[in-house]
């Protein structure tokens, strides 16, 4: 066995529960074992037992009770397999890995969170971390954005979160139901109506790259600095440890420069079409 | 001129601490010497009309007296009119493909039950002596250290195979027609890096000799072994003289300064549409780049599906698959592609890893099987730009 950390073998790990999120998504709370936790905006590599391996990011902060928590979407074969666990099974797990979002220039500031889609999961543990130490922080404002409200992730949390006192949150759907009575639209529009001091604002979003430029595109507007404004990337991993050069963009590394980046380092490279 | 100066920085390219002049007839004794100290020797032979790199059982095996002439897409072995070992430029061979294997088993898993337990493979124990590296493969290697040795997670199977590594370079004396090592800094002749390095002297007649330089302690014990006789000042005059020779005789030129600017500057030119009319994607060009380091990997399991394994092997960005993330591929056109793979090489690879990613070896150029010339699209690129400039 070499002395070197190699980090491509990934550790099994049990999975304690599950907890269906949409039709598709599903939360895996694991015992941590051996993986590290990590922290908010970083990911792990997953690997359902013989299939192959999926950068999944880790979608709470539950490391007090050192317990890994990841919530996936069913897309692909490997992600399909991970949501169908069940409590017994076993994941092999390696991580964590990445550069996650920036909780120590977060303190004292409010924070503008903006989630699309599976983009919530990511996010999540930045919202735990503020709530358990809420005094360290200033305004949270969260805008959550969902194609229909059957695709909403956590949704009980949700509840709880639109009650609280401690951060204002908003959720919209690009189209209702009958039972929909809350907004419909982009979430730049509803980004649009909040008021906050753009100076004193730190911003986090994870979506859909286009969803991402339009609320950085917004937020610059507004007169937020770029390097105020953090995006988390997505692309193709295949080692996680910068070896296989899947996840370039342009001369980054998504999973060791990122995959949180501030704007201002690639928002150039996210005009750039097939790069 | 074998006097008793300390040895030189690998950074200190020029300078010579030691040199010894070994006959040609007794090339063989070199390679015996390091069989003998537990090296798995490898080196050029002529197999299938073409020099490759394979095991060496001895010097017989070299490609005594023949040489090769490349153009872009072409490749010619041909016979010389002396008996030069060295007398050819490097095949689509590279060192790569023992320091960093085209195929690996990372691990295997087995079913327990509910559970599975994982096997991680230990690095195959490897001792290579690599023999006859030219200036620009030993840049290639040092580049390839840099991605899989000194990242935030070194690659276990490389580390293991470079530290054995034992590096026996050659000077190039007659670059091909695909050859730029002089513009990208690289060669003729081996600076650093080595162990001891080789230039070749009169390959004509009864004088056919190689003078020997000293890279390494370890280097120098096994020049110890062999008893030589130190090198004349003359000796050492004519290997610079003939190095001096080989850079005025480049097949071709690059300006990697230029081409490092350049590259991020022309994202959206037309040029990468007149590329990809000819890129078929085959991706020969990665497999033949020495410092190409992508990879991919293979999950497997057996019938009964108890037992799973991971291997790795190389990839290539010309692939389709390469960039696909849920739903969609990043780079689905063949210019998307070919823009990535050059402007890495000749741009981001800075940014990455502080120098260029290309050491002008011109294999890529060489292998291109419609003869995409890397120098030739730079310097379109550089033509247009001057036209329109933006």
């Amino acid at each position: 066995m070499s002395a070197l950390p190699t980090r491509l073998a990934p550790v099994p790990l049990r999975v304690l529960a599950t907890t269906p999120e949409t039709a598709d998504s599903t939360t895996l709370v694991l015992e941590s074992g051996a993986i590290q936790p990590g922290a908010p905006g970083q990911f792990n590599m997953l690997y359902p037992f013989g299939l192959g391996e999926a950068a999944i990011s880790i979608s709470a902060d539950d490391a007090a009770a050192r317990r890994l928590v990841h919530t996936v979407r069913g897309v692909g074969p490997v992600s399909a397999a991970i949501a169908a666990l069940r409590p017994g099974d076993v994941l092999g797990v390696r991580g964590p890995f990445g550069v996650g979002w920036p909780m120590r220039q977060a303190r004292g500031r409010t924070i503008v969170l903006v989630a699309g889609g599976i983009g919530l999961a990511p996010l999540r543990p930045v919202i735990h971390a503020v709530l358990r130490e809420r005094a360290a922080y200033g305004r949270l404002l969260v805008f959550y954005g969902a194609r229909t409200p059957r695709e909403r992730l956590f949704v009980p949390e949700l509840a709880g979160w639109e009650a609280s006192a401690d951060l204002e949150f908003v959720t919209t759907v690009d189209s209702g139901d009958a039972n929909w009575g809350g907004h419909v639209g982009f979430v730049t529009a509803l980004l649009a109506q909040a008021r906050f001091d753009p100076a004193r604002t730190i911003a986090m979003t994870c979506g859909p790259e286009i969803m991402m430029r339009a609320v950085a595109n917004h937020l610059r507007e507004r007169g937020m600095a770029a390097e105020d404004i953090h995006v988390s990337m997505e692309r193709n991993m295949k080692c996680a440890a910068g070896l296989c050069g899947h996840c370039q963009f342009g001369p980054l590394f998504i999973c060791k420069d990122g995959p949180v980046f501030p704007y201002g380092r690639i928002a150039e490279l996210m005009t750039v079409r097939e790069i | 001129m074998a006097d008793a100066s300390p040895p030189t920085s690998p950074d200190a390219a020029t300078e010579i601490a030691a040199a010894f002049v070994l006959p040609a007839a007794r090339l063989a004794d070199l390679v015996t010497a390091l069989r003998m100290e537990g090296y798995a020797v490898h080196g050029p032979m002529v197999r299938d009309a073409a020099i490759v790199l394979g095991p060496l059982a001895d010097a017989v095996a070299l490609p005594h007296g023949w040489t090769t002439r490349q153009s872009p897409g072409g490749y010619r072995l041909e016979r010389r009119t002396d008996a030069a070992v060295f007398g050819f430029t490097h095949g689509a061979d590279s060192w790569k493909k023992l320091l960093h294997p085209p195929r690996v088993r990372l691990w295997s898993a087995e079913r327990q039950g509910a559970d599975f337990v994982v096997h991680e493979d230990a690095p195959a124990p490897a001792k290579l002596a690599l023999f006859g590296v030219r200036g620009c493969d030993l840049r290639a290697i040092a580049a390839q250290d840099k991605v899989l040795l000194h990242g935030p997670y070194p690659d276990a199977e490389y580390a293991a195979r470079r530290a054995e590594a034992f590096i026996v370079a050659a000077d190039c004396a007659e670059p091909s027609g695909t050859c730029f090592c002089v513009s990208m800094g690289t060669g003729p002749s081996a600076r650093a890096g080595f162990d001891l390095a080789l230039a070749e002297l009169d390959p004509h007649g009864d004088a056919h000799r190689f003078l020997v330089r000293i890279g390494s302690p370890r280097g120098g014990a096994v020049a110890a072994q062999l008893d030589l006789a130190p090198a004349a000042g003359a000796d050492i005059a004519a290997a610079a003289a003939l190095a001096d020779i080989a850079a005025a005789n480049m097949g071709r030129a690059m300006d990697k300064d230029a081409a490092r600017a350049l590259l991020p500057a022309q994202r959206e030119s037309a040029h990468w549409q007149d590329v990809a009319q000819r890129c078929l994607t085959c991706a020969n060009c990665t497999m033949v780049c020495p410092t190409c380091f992508c990879t991919t990997v293979e999950d497997t399991s057996d019938l009964s599906g108890d037992i799973a394994e991971r291997w790795r092997q190389w990839d290539s960005c010309f692939t389709f698959e390469f960039s696909h993330v849920v739903g969609a591929t990043v780079r689905e056109s063949a210019s998307a592609r070919y823009r990535h793979w050059i402007t890495h090489k000749l741009s981001a690879w800075y940014e990455q890893f502080g120098e260029s990613g290309c050491v002008g070896c011109g294999r890529c150029i060489t292998w291109c099987p419609v003869g995409i010339d890397i120098t030739a699209e730079v310097a379109a690129l550089q033509d247009l730009s001057q036209r329109d400039p933006r």
